[in-house]
């Protein structure tokens, strides 16, 4: 037979060789896939997906790593595989054409058949071993061996043939799965296990609170490292897709990129710069505190950087959020138009956290965003308990760092302890936290935004009033005062109080001014008619100075007439006059 | 013992080489066949290595394996036929 030429992957590491599955996830999980050249147990109660599992291994190694495959039946007819498995779009009829795959139909009645003895499995082995060979098949699933054990008495022979068989298929180096249904006490019913023991796969299917979720575990894998969690896993109409859990390395890619919030002034308030990317924002408030709005924002302004921005909405449709937002001026039809944006849409109740987890996951495989958004988070605790949530959330957050993406989830605050108690346990994983808070006061209510943490980040510390308006968001400064903060229309209030104080000063200091400028007249005039008033006084005084001096020279010229009417006296006479005008 | 009367049986015997288990189902089937079903039986037997695909078509998993094609209904007998008893009940066969 054909020797395993084409191996597509092996791990080093470990020393065995793997063949990958194609299934989504699982290969990250068994670190390449199932053991090559070795059977696979994989059991499960009824209806766990255990054939749907082994055909889709068939079908993605056929189409995907080339190598044929031979599915042999034991419940189900051809047909009826074929018609089950057309939903997920494989195509099995073309598939045996190509002679990529066979299918062979096995059927013990019971009814119609008699033991008389004596008797192997060799008819078994001859179909098996043809079947193989006939297509040069790598992967062989037997769907389910148990089946034998209904139609046949004789244990003791099925068990050693079984035994034997799986030495044939080791012999034949096929990578096999053999599925079996869970038992009692075993995980099969009738033991497989010890027949298989290289790598058993456990497939589950619990209801929790009425919420089905589907579960995978590595129950053993010998000879190789293994994620040992309970994986879910979700069937949905591509096949299989299984969550790996958490890596298991802490070793992620930082960035120290940052992106816009799309709020000028959140920005500001985060040191200019906006969130790093590949970073986790909560956002969390009461009721209609705009957490939504800022959500939308954020995937706005990712939509208009030209990156794609994933927007999973639990609580409104998207519609409703299209419409919402074109109030505040974002217009998210267009970016859904251009293909930037992107909605999904569920009710939380849908299904379980872990098949939201796995269908969250999927989404962003298939749309590869830059920015995912989740909005609301608290809505998922409807179907969990507050740790479920948290795991969840954890896991969601180390895919997306891995993958580098940055995610807004916004929280839904009430006053009650048990939703506080997920705000402090969701807000320890994420990077950055926004509280909106409302601020009551004055007999209405206003929102205050503040930033709880943003971690290697030098951010404001102070509240801001987040406002609504028809052009978008903004944020506004608040006021403090001796009586608190105000906001709204108190901070209104006190604006127009401190312009009206404003005026009314600008007017008091041009009062005082007009006052002091008629003071100033007013004692300009004084000081004029007390300078007049000076004027006359000094004139009066010179008068008398004019009039002593008209008077003495008017004597003086007398005096002289006189000496000159006495020129015949010689000067003796008019000395004694002058004399006597002395005394 | 009694003859039953105008019932021609067609019997395919799945074998697998010349195992000890299927040598000794075609001497114990052979016995059988001469003793109750005399010049009225046909028997065919077939080396499942050999004709992998009949053993397909026809659905034979335990070796050795008889068919009855005829009379109707169509019956499996599997062992290697140390059960005479069991045997000709699966054939349809009555014993006095």
């Amino acid at each position: 037979m054909a020797k395993n030429t084409s191996k597509p992957k092996s791990e080093p590491m470990t020393g065995i060789s793997k063949t990958r599955t194609g299934i989504s996830g699982l290969d990250e999980i068994t670190l390449g896939g199932l053991p090559s050249n070795r059977p696979t147990l994989i059991c499960g109660e009824a209806g766990s997906g255990k054939t749907l599992f082994s055909i889709e291994f068939i079908v993605r190694g056929a189409l995907d790593y080339n190598e044929p495959g031979v599915f042999m039946a034991f419940e189900e007819k051809a047909e009826e595989l074929k018609v089950n498995v057309a939903s997920l779009g494989f195509d099995l009829d073309q598939l045996e054409k190509d002679k990529k795959i066979r299918i062979d139909y096995v059927h013990i009645d019971r009814s119609e058949i008699e033991e008389t003895g004596e008797y192997d499995l060799e008819g078994l082995f001859i179909r098996l071993g043809y079947a193989i060979d006939s297509i040069g098949a790598k992967r062989v699933v037997l769907d389910t061996i148990e089946n034998l054990f209904s139609g046949l008495n004789n244990d003791g022979i099925l068990r050693s043939e079984i035994r034997r068989l799986f030495q044939f298929l080791k012999s034949k180096g096929v990578t096999a799965i053999i599925t079996g249904e869970r038992g009692e006490k075993s995980l099969t019913r009738q033991g497989l296990e010890e027949y298989v023991s290289d790598c058993v796969i456990l497939l589950d299917h619990r209801i929790i609170n009425q919420i089905s979720t589907r579960r995978l575990r590595i129950v053993k894998y010998r000879g190789s490292v293994h994620g040992t969690n309970e994986y879910p896993f979700l069937i949905d109409n591509e096949g299989i897709s299984v969550l790996p859990v958490t890596s298991l390395e802490l070793n992620k890619e930082v960035s120290s990129k940052c992106v816009s919030s799309g709020i000028p002034a959140l920005d500001k308030m985060l040191g200019h710069k906006g969130f790093y990317k590949g970073s986790s924002i909560l956002a969390s408030g009461t009721a209609g505190t705009g957490k939504t709005s800022i959500a939308a924002s954020f995937a706005n302004v990712t939509c208009l950087r030209k990156e794609k921005c994933l927007f999973f909405a639990f609580e409104e449709s998207p519609k409703q959020i299209i419409r919402n937002m074109r109030s505040i001026g974002m217009d998210l039809q267009a970016h859904l138009d251009s293909g930037y944006l992107s909605f999904y849409a569920s009710r939380p109740t849908l299904y379980g956290l872990e098949m939201h987890l796995v269908a969250i996951h999927k989404a962003i495989r298939k749309f590869k965003p830059d920015v995912v958004i989740l909005d609301p988070i608290t809505n998922l605790i409807t179907i969990g308990s507050v740790s479920e949530v948290k795991t969840m959330l954890v896991r969601l957050i180390d895919f997306l760092q891995a993958e580098q993406i940055t995610v807004m989830f916004t929280a839904l605050t009430l006053n009650n302890i048990v939703n506080e108690q997920t705000d402090e346990g969701v807000s320890s994983l994420v990077d950055a936290w926004l509280l909106i808070r409302d601020i009551e006061n004055n007999g209405e209510r206003n929102r205050g935004l503040y930033i709880m943490k943003s971690r290697g980040m030098k951010h404001s510390n102070q509240v801001r009033e987040f406002v609504i308006t028809d052009g978008g968001l903004d944020l506004e400064d608040v006021f403090l005062t001796e009586d608190g903060v105000l906001t709204g229309s108190a901070r209104a209030a006190r604006l127009l109080l401190e312009q009206t104080g404003e005026v009314i000063h600008a007017q008091a200091i041009s009062r005082k001014d007009r006052e002091l400028i008629r003071k100033k007249k007013v004692l300009e005039s004084k000081i004029d008619s007390l300078r007049s008033e000076f004027e006359s006084v000094e004139e009066e005084l010179n008068k008398v100075y004019v009039e002593e001096a008209l008077k003495k020279q008017i004597m003086g010229d007398t005096l002289s007439k006189m000496t000159d009417l006495r020129r015949g006296n010689t000067g003796f006479s008019s000395k004694k006059i002058v004399k006597k005008n002395k005394k | 013992m009694e003859q039953e009367q105008g019932e021609y049986f067609i019997l395919r015997l799945f074998i697998a080489g010349s195992s000890p288990v299927s040598v000794r189902a075609i001497k114990n089937l052979r016995e059988i066949c001469e003793e109750f079903l005399k010049d009225r039986y046909e028997l065919e037997i077939i080396d499942a290595h050999q004709q992998p695909l009949l053993v397909r078509d026809e659905n034979v998993t335990a070796i050795p394996m008889l068919l009855k094609k005829q009379p109707e209904p169509c019956r499996r007998i599997i062992g290697d036929f140390s059960d005479r008893e069991k045997v000709l009940r699966g054939l349809g066969i009555r014993m006095k």
